[in-house]
């Protein structure tokens, strides 16, 4: 070959990098596209108040979506987590309207808030650990061990209560538990403390998938698992440390949306798996495992949330929203394909022009 | 376009011995020229042997001739005519097909469906007419003087029935040109027999056979023309009748040899691993090893020899703590390593270069420089959680410069490397875990020759440095080479050991074939 240093990075086209920012050029077309379309309806989609609703919606999908991102790069999937979010919204429900009736001692028990969320945070790590060991140490496929928890997590979610809604959820203060409602509508700086709890959690995993080696783990174990072992990554032991993760990401969304609506529904968060793996595909996160970027899930469920708000705002019925939905992922994923694809044959032809160089 | 060469035989087809040939032919894959204009001619009713080193580009040939792949430039003339085709199917339309090394059949088919595999037989239109497929079968099964019957699921068969059924899938469409890639590989010495009496068969009745080996002798014995390939080009073509073993082996590893097989001085220390009594049971309730023990001194270049199935791998792998359910001691430096898991093998000082680089070597979505540190991050992270930019880097020029790596950066994607420069970052990877002993599994497995003596210096120059070198190859002279001493297994059992003076192809390969009880 001639020169040895096609600098890979410095000589992308145009159009590669249009192609990488796709996911970014979306959103902004989006934005852009609802603003304009709303401001004809006298509705200002870029108004402060406005915003932070959306935000809100994006960060029950973004922090979903990070645990599920780093499942996923595994060459995993997890299905429950819908179900966790439904059940640890009706266990904190539970826990501050009821308690924790011992009869034995015929008494009962009521946490402080901090113990509940507590609680619930651990919760959702064990169902993610269970998950963690069907997959690992049963072998079962992950599709299959999270589909099964997903129906157990969501039963248990309905014996709870019966089916029924815990509602008010602001405690009692001659019991001790009161300021639950505080997660949900807490703001900081102006910003609700949910998207603080979304930047947080960006900021965590964009350092362990960069710098650390439990990341670079990750990663390896979605890109070759045999290699990986041979390599002395415990592979079993991080493939569990990421379904906890995606189960406390879960719980941490179960108590977000239940102190929203100050009361918590069993059917809370189904279909929310959706999303989450939705926003991390969005996101160039490969199903195949080993590829995909916190960052990139972060943008995918901006995307997923302003066309889903966007959509309530223009008036179009949840029946088109999901249609618009379903489009959205397939487009993004055939683009993503095709700029694979482009990429290829880029190799291929600065390997044919080298070539042609040396031989001259 | 020109036409055809003015060849005088030409003019008649059928007389012309040349049946096929390719011209030109040229295959570019990104990073690599695996085919550099090469000429290939196949003579009708002849058994045409391919050789090459692996690398050597004789698969990508085969592929093309297959349909499989497009070349990047030349062309092909069947019976004088010049043929295009894109696909498999094409190319068996035109009588050419090809009997694959590993196996393409369905296991949970029979063989009937097999055979007929997307070219069905149809009674009515969505109606599969399942008799006259099995009664084809039948057909083809006892000309190849099998008793098979077509309605047996393949999964129920023998690899050498596997193998036999992939050749009855190019007779049912009378492929005049078989190409057989590697076809004794998996097979047993009785299963060799027939497929050579297949051969002949087959030779007989005016096909003309690709036969694609490792294996001199089968090759010496059923070949009737020769060609050698070298680093994707044409090396030479010959009768075999006017050639020997010799010969072959000169031209397939070139003016290297000499380079390669440069023997160098080690200076052995003291005992670094010691393996007792390693027993390893297999599914089949045999021992696929029983009762290894061996000891590898500093500085010492072991050679493992043995054939496929040997255990040679196996020994490797349950040195690194791959098998938990296997008995016996491994001692590094003295000190008993059971209970350790991989990684604390690793960090210990024992390392592994896999035998199958793509699948338990390289991460392909990663790039060179994560691969290389994949195994020694613990080296350079500080308070066990950071990766300093920095100290990767380091780790990595040095190590890219220490092995001459040729990447176009640290960054690009491992896939992008040819397989040599692979091999190498894998070694690279082993290296910066700082071992004491590495276990090295076919190090050289499918890189061109060049790169196979940048290997054996690397081997050299850590021997040198005074890590003892578990060297697994199934090549003589490769071994022979490399070594301070070898051991030979066979069947999970060591059958030999000799000191470099003694190890001659007689004595290894005399050991290799040992029959236990």
């Amino acid at each position: 070959m001639g020169s040895n240093r096609p600098d890979s990075d410095g000589q992308k086209t145009i159009g590669a990098v249009l192609m990488k920012m796709m996911t970014v050029i979306a959103l902004v077309i989006l934005i852009v596209a609802f603003t304009a379309m709303l401001a004809s309806k006298g509705i200002n989609f870029l108004n402060p108040l406005n915003l932070a609703t959306v935000a809100k919606h994006v960060a029950i999908t973004a922090i979903m979506g990070m645990g599920m991102t780093f499942v996923i790069i595994t060459g995993g999937i997890d299905l429950s987590v819908g179900s966790i979010v439904g059940l640890c919204g009706m266990v904190a429900g539970g826990l501050i309207r009821l308690g924790l009736p011992l009869d034995v001692f015929g008494i009962t028990i009521y946490f402080h808030v901090w113990a509940i969320v507590l609680i619930c945070l651990v919760l959702g790590v064990l169902i993610g650990a269970a998950n963690g060991f069907l997959v690992t140490r049963l072998n079962v496929a992950p599709f299959i061990a999270t589909l099964g928890v997903m129906y157990i997590a969501r039963g248990i979610a309905n014996i709870l209560s019966g089916g029924a809604t815990f509602p008010d959820l602001q405690g009692k203060p001659e019991l001790g538990n009161t300021g639950f409602p505080v997660l949900g509508s807490g703001q900081f700086l102006h910003l609700p403390l949910s998207v603080w709890l979304m930047v947080v959690l960006l900021v965590i995993m964009t350092y362990v998938a960069l710098k650390t080696p439990l990341g670079r783990h990750i990663y390896a174990i979605g890109g070759n698992p045999k290699a990986s072992r041979l390599s002395g990554i415990r592979v079993e032991k991080i493939t569990t440390y990421v379904y906890m993760f995606s189960g406390f990401c879960a719980a941490l969304v179960g108590l977000i949306v239940s102190s929203q609506l100050v009361a918590s529904h069993p059917a809370t968060g189904e279909s929310y798996e959706m999303n989450a793996i939705a926003a991390a595909v969005l996101g160039g996160t490969s199903l195949s495992g080993g590829i995909g970027t916190i960052g990139g899930t972060i943008i995918g469920s901006f995307v997923i949330g302003v066309l889903s708000d966007g959509l309530v705002m223009m008036g179009v019925s949840e029946f088109w929203q999901n249609v618009f939905k379903g489009l959205v992922i397939i487009l993004a994923v055939v683009l993503d394909q095709a700029n694979q694809k482009m990429n290829r044959r880029r190799a291929i032809a600065e390997d044919k022009g080298a070539k042609q160089v040396a031989q001259a | 376009m020109s036409q055809p060469m003015s060849d005088p035989e030409a003019a008649n087809p059928a007389s012309d011995p040349i049946i096929l040939r390719c011209e030109g032919m040229r295959k570019v894959y990104p990073g690599t020229l695996a085919l550099d204009d090469v000429t290939f001619e196949v003579h009708r009713g002849k058994v045409n042997v391919l050789v090459g080193e692996n690398g050597a580009g004789k698969s990508t040939l085969m592929k093309i001739l297959a349909g499989v792949e497009s070349p990047s430039a030349g062309r092909i003339t069947l019976n004088g005519e010049e043929i295009r085709y894109d696909s498999p199917r094409d190319a068996l339309a035109h009588g050419i097909g090809i009997v694959y090394q590993e196996m393409n059949l369905f296991p949970n088919l029979s063989v009937a469906e097999n055979l007929f595999a997307n070219r069905e037989k149809l009674k009515h239109p969505g109606w599969i007419d399942h008799a006259f497929e099995e009664a084809k079968a039948a057909e083809l099964m006892h000309r190849l003087n099998q008793d098979i019957d077509p309605r047996t699921l393949v999964r129920e068969l023998k690899v050498g029935q596997q193998q036999i059924v992939e050749i009855a899938k190019s007779l049912v469409e009378d492929a005049s040109i078989l190409i057989m890639d590697e076809p004794t590989a998996a097979l047993s010495k009785s299963e060799v027999e027939v497929l050579f009496n297949i051969i002949a068969e087959l030779k007989a009745k005016g096909v003309s056979i690709i036969y694609i080996s490792h294996r001199m002798d089968e090759l010496m014995r059923i070949g009737d023309f020769i060609t050698v390939l070298r680093d994707g080009r044409l090396i030479d073509h010959s009768p075999m009748a006017a050639i020997d073993l010799h010969w072959i082996v000169k031209t397939m590893i070139g003016e290297d040899t000499d380079k390669l097989f440069r023997r160098v001085q080690h200076v052995i220390g003291e005992t670094v691993l010691e393996v007792k009594n390693l027993r390893l049971p297999s599914e089949t309730g045999r021992l696929t090893l029983d009762d290894v023990s061996f000891q590898l001194r500093k500085g010492e270049v072991l050679g493992l020899f043995g054939l496929m199935g040997a255990g040679r791998t196996e020994v490797l792998e349950t040195i690194m703590g791959l098998h938990r359910e296997a008995t016996g001691e491994v001692l590094l430096e003295g000190q008993n390593l059971a209970g350790s898991d991989i990684q604390r093998r690793i960090k210990r000082g024992i390392a592994l270069v896999p035998e199958d680089r793509q699948r338990e070597g390289i991460i392909q979505t990663m790039s060179v420089a994560s691969n290389m540190t994949l195994a020694g991050l613990w080296r350079i992270v500080t308070r066990h959680l950071h990766i300093g930019s920095q100290a990767e880097q380091d780790q990595v020029h040095q190590m890219i410069r220490k092995m001459s790596i040729k990447t176009p950066s640290p960054n690009s994607p491992i896939t992008s490397l040819s397989g040599g420069n692979q091999q190498k970052v894998i070694i690279g990877k082993n290296l910066i875990t700082l071992p004491k002993v590495l276990l090295l599994d076919e190090p050289t497995r499918g890189i061109d020759v060049g790169a196979k003596g940048e290997v054996f210096e690397i081997v050299n120059a850590l021997a040198a440095e005074g890590i003892g070198i578990l060297f697994v190859s199934s090549e003589l002279m490769e071994i022979r080479a490399i070594s301070d001493r070898i051991i030979v297994l066979s069947r999970g059992v060591i059958s030999g050991e000799f000191p470099r003076e003694e190890a001659t192809e007689d004595h290894l390969v005399a050991a290799s074939a040992k029959i236990h009880p």
